[in-house]
């Protein structure tokens, strides 16, 4: 029951904090002077054409473009009725996409499943590197392992992320034949999920996964170790080996639980950086994720869909962070009793 | 062995003065800043890593002296050179530095530039020699180069870019405002994470549970979505120079709640400290109570934390100037250079337009190893 507790706390704390980022994403979204539609109303008055014009104002008073800002705000959410009744975002309705013409929730349908999929590909990854790479690096310290894998770690957490992308990209492509660029092959594009088009998806997140993982799974691995050598070091190790307990199994029952705490904690912290490195990764590699959708919007001043994936965005962040707070309270008692004591 | 009168004990030798303690115990002796100087200058790497940065610190204001040609002059007729080596000997013999005059040729089959050298006549490279003008330090109009090209050839040591620039002389210029803009914005975090961070942790109630839930929004946020929204709402009219100091201040305005946190939890356990109350009961007011007796006690240690989130900042410019929302040409950087590098055809093709990537990555390094190195000799735990 506490944990229930706790979980629907943590949830709570969440919509607050998630209400409190629409507020700054509007505002920062808000911040270049005009907007999309305004913009495109200047220029075609300069250049004389007076019939886009109409549809750029009927654009305008229909997604309430020319009321103050916070009512904007307001009817974006949901929260006062626009001029079609209550349509905002806690209603599902994600607004209209200027550039593209298209409402928001169709022109990112897919690249929503993908960006999770990116992140929770590299979330795997990231736990399946630096748990192995951890213990090794503490159990085998100060030896050529423990060595080598803090100098990858330091040249994984130095190395711009994009440019990692493109040379991995070039040389698995060149000595691997790994495909070059986008999520699954263009053949299986807008088809139904198959095993080769899964098998086609697989083969094309090698690479992003592991270009947005590296540096996480860098400082995730020297954080386990530093813990673990932490460990290592006390009474009850000794007593283990003392009473001849194998090496490797007193390993994992006692000091690898132990340092296993913020290794689950980590992730939460981890989650926005992972999803930095996305965002950045998939512009470079042509990932059909909203990344690119996200830089084009803020580039044209697409109010709406920016808005959107910033959101979007905003919210995979903090239930990545939930999710791991969650895990940390299941794992460890004192976390969840912790809020009661006082 | 007397025994005194009261019933003490004393012994009858001779006082012996410890000549030698002074020079084996030379360190009780010392000053703070020489103490962390000697354990800082055990960390090998640290010490190196410093050097170095502090090398590459104060070659920037002599940029344009280094290199042998200017930040935006082109070459129109030497475009993606490649990199030229600097050769000493000519058939056997020593001639000094020179290099070899090459001409450009179209190759129409895979549509890429290709140069050949002529290998018969060795072109020696001049010294101390009059190239286009530029501003020493920004200030002084001056033509002198350290090295250029002798007449008709070209020296580019890591090759030309696209518009026919020279890759080696921009990246110096291009260090200028990479290695600047962590500073920038390093300032920036540090002047908010400390006011915001000692005010939590000061006075505590209302105010700390405000910028406590700050800390917490800020920090569950991904940084590059609102680095790019942010600096999407830059105007384009802008010049370099506001540009510059705006994106540093972006780069600084989202790296601050780590330091306030630091600072906040520092402040909260040593605001029950006697030297405080002390104070406080002798009617310091609380900006000098902070000032004097708290942020003295580690600002050493936040100094050595922000010096760890330098590189994050450098590699944050990098990636903006790379996406186009970042600094833009004219104005170079190591982000705007790598810009060009964009695609993978231009890293199959012409491999050195990527040359940009290592100044990025041995700097970064060498911020990480130097942190490290002073943030172990500040720590007094350590073993």
């Amino acid at each position: 029951m506490a944990i229930l507790r706790f979980a629907v706390f943590r949830l709570l704390t969440m919509l607050a904090t998630l209400a409190v980022v629409s507020v700054l994403i509007f505002a920062i979204i808000n911040l270049p002077p005009g907007d999309y539609l305004s913009n495109q109303i200047n220029e075609l008055r300069a250049t004389g054409q007076s019939n886009g014009i109409a549809k750029a104002e009927f654009l305008r008073t229909e997604y309430s473009l020319d009321q103050p800002l916070w009512k904007q705000y307001m009817i974006w959410m949901g929260f006062f009725p626009g001029p079609h009744g209550f349509s905002g975002m806690i209603q599902g309705e994600f607004g209209w996409s200027f550039e593209f013409d298209k409402p928001v929730a169709d022109l990112v349908g897919g690249a929503l499943w993908m960006t999770i999929l990116v992140n929770l590909a590299a979330v795997l990854f990231i736990y399946a590197i630096a748990l192995p790479l951890g213990v090794i690096a503490a159990a085998r310290s100060k030896t050529w392992i423990d060595y080598t894998s803090a100098f990858v770690g330091y040249l994984g957490l130095a190395t711009p992320n994009f440019l990692l992308a493109l040379i991995l990209f070039y040389y698995g492509n060149r000595y691997l034949n790994l495909p070059i660029g986008g999520l699954m092959d263009p053949k299986f594009e807008g088809e139904p999920m198959s095993f080769d088009k899964m098998k086609s998806v697989l083969i094309h997140l090698i690479i992003p996964t592991f270009v947005i993982g590296t540096s996480g799974a860098a400082a995730m691995m020297q954080r386990l170790r530093a813990n673990l050598l932490d460990e290592l070091g006390k009474p009850y190790v000794e007593t283990a080996r003392a009473k001849g307990m194998r090496e490797s199994s007193m390993l994992v029952k006692y000091p690898l639980r132990v340092a296993f705490n913020p290794f689950v904690a980590d992730i939460g912290t981890l989650i926005p950086s992972l999803i930095s490195g996305s965002v950045l990764v998939s512009v470079v590699l042509g990932l059909q994720t909203i990344g690119p959708v996200l830089l084009t919007a803020l580039k044209s001043q697409d109010l709406f869909l920016s808005a959107f994936v910033l959101m979007f965005v905003a919210l995979l962040t903090l239930i990545g962070t939930l999710v791991s707070d969650v895990l940390l309270a299941l794992l460890d008692p004192r976390i969840r009793f912790g809020g009661r004591d006082k | 062995m007397t025994i005194l009168p009261d019933g003490r004990y004393i012994d009858d030798k001779p006082y012996e003065r410890d000549t030698g303690a002074e020079v084996r115990h030379a360190e009780l002796d010392m000053s703070n800043a020489r103490l962390l100087w000697i354990r800082f200058k055990q960390h090998r790497l640290g010490l190196v890593s410093g050097l170095f940065l502090l090398f590459s610190y104060l070659i920037l204001p002599f940029a344009g002296f280094v290199s042998p040609y200017t930040a935006n002059e082109r070459l129109e007729d030497y475009l993606y050179h490649p990199p030229q080596l600097v050769r000493l000997f000519h058939e056997g013999q020593f001639i000094g530095p020179y290099v070899y005059k090459t001409e450009a040729r179209m190759n129409l089959e895979e549509f890429a530039w290709e140069y050949e050298a002529d290998t018969s006549t060795p072109a020696p490279l001049e010294f101390f020699c009059e190239g286009s003008e530029y501003r020493l330090a920004g200030l002084f109009k001056t033509n002198k180069h350290l090295f250029c090209a002798p007449e008709g050839a070209t020296v580019f040591l890591w090759g030309s870019d696209r518009l026919g620039r020279d890759v080696f002389s921009r990246i110096f210029y291009g260090a200028q405002l990479s290695l600047t803009v962590g500073l920038v914005g390093i300032t920036v975090s540090f002047v908010i994470g400390i006011v915001l961070g000692s005010i939590a942790g000061y006075f505590g109630g209302f105010l700390d549970w405000v910028i406590n839930r700050v800390i917490e929004i800020l920090r569950s946020l991904p940084e590059l979505p609102l680095w790019l929204a942010l600096s999407a709402a830059v105007p384009s009219h802008w010049g370099p120079v506001s540009v510059f100091f705006i994106i540093s201040i972006i780069l600084g305005i989202l790296d601050w709640p780590g330091l306030a946190r630091a600072v906040r939890s520092k402040f909260l356990s040593l605001r029950e400290e006697e030297f405080v109350r002390a104070a406080e009961m002798m009617g310091a007011k609380p900006g000098r109570v902070i000032k004097k007796h708290l942020l003295p006690n580690f600002l050493s240690h936040l100094i050595a934390s922000a010096t760890l989130s330098i590189p994050a900042m450098i590699l944050g410019e990098t990636a903006l100037s790379f996406l186009g929302l970042g600094l833009r040409a004219p104005a170079v950087s190591w982000g705007v250079m790598l810009n060009d590098a964009q695609n993978l055809a231009s890293i199959e093709i012409y491999p050195w337009t990527a040359i940009p990537m290592m100044p990025i990555v041995v700097v970064v390094l060498a911020f990480n190893f130097f942190g490290d190195g002073l943030r172990d000799a500040l720590d007094p735990n350590r073993s």
